[in-house]
């Protein structure tokens, strides 16, 4: 599913909303949450999951062409823990689903 | 402080002007709708935030941390995320607050 077909099925269910709108709302929620991860805030979506941040140390990385180090400066990485609800519905459907493409 | 389903609500009622029953409403639709997606065994790309993505994982040997007894682990399916390049570099670069 690509950001389209999530508004296209939205539209459907939020019948008294406009697809622009939804289209909009669609692009406010994942905005507000990069927002609060670029700000170092965690995003908690009960049954669903929690989005925080890891840090990653400074290293020295290899020009893998030229085979020159050079500094890779530390940074931090968004990362997604699936809460309760969603492991336990995914994990379900392993035998009776199979994964598309 | 965290980012909840409460203040996402709030923002579509600030920004959006829809009242607060349908970003409430919409708030629980979209995280629910990206949910059934992954349990139908569908990944979920969302350009410049993310994809989600399903992974089967085999059954394994695993160790009870405490008594150190053997106990397998079942084969299993997980979600992970994949954080888009705009996101990644959207993060990247605040290194001092948290």
């Amino acid at each position: 599913m690509t950001k389209s077909d999530l508004i296209a099925s939205l539209s459907l269910k939020q019948i008294h909303l406009m697809q622009s709108d939804v289209e909009l709302a669609v692009k406010l929620v994942l905005e507000q949450v990069g927002l609060a991860l670029s700000l170092g805030e965690r995003v908690e979506i009960r049954g669903f999951g929690s989005f925080a941040l890891h840090s990653r140390p400074a290293r020295i990385g290899r020009n893998p062409k030229s085979g020159a180090s050079v500094h890779i400066p530390a940074k931090r990485v968004p990362h997604f823990k699936p809460g309760k609800e969603m492991r336990e519905r995914v994990n379900k459907s392993i035998d009776s689903v199979t994964l598309k493409s | 402080m965290a980012l909840t389903k409460a203040e996402l609500a709030e923002a579509l009622f600030e920004e959006l002007g829809l009242n607060k029953r349908e970003a409430k409403d919409f708030v629980d639709f979209f995280f629910e709708e990206i949910r059934n997606r992954l349990e139908n065994g569908e990944a979920v790309k969302l350009s410049g935030f993310g994809n989600f993505e399903l992974r089967d994982k085999n059954r394994r040997p695993g160790r009870n941390p405490k008594t150190g007894e053997e106990v397998p682990i079942s084969a299993r399916r997980v979600v992970t995320f994949r954080p888009g390049q705009k996101l990644r570099q959207r993060v990247s670069k605040n290194e001092s607050s948290r």
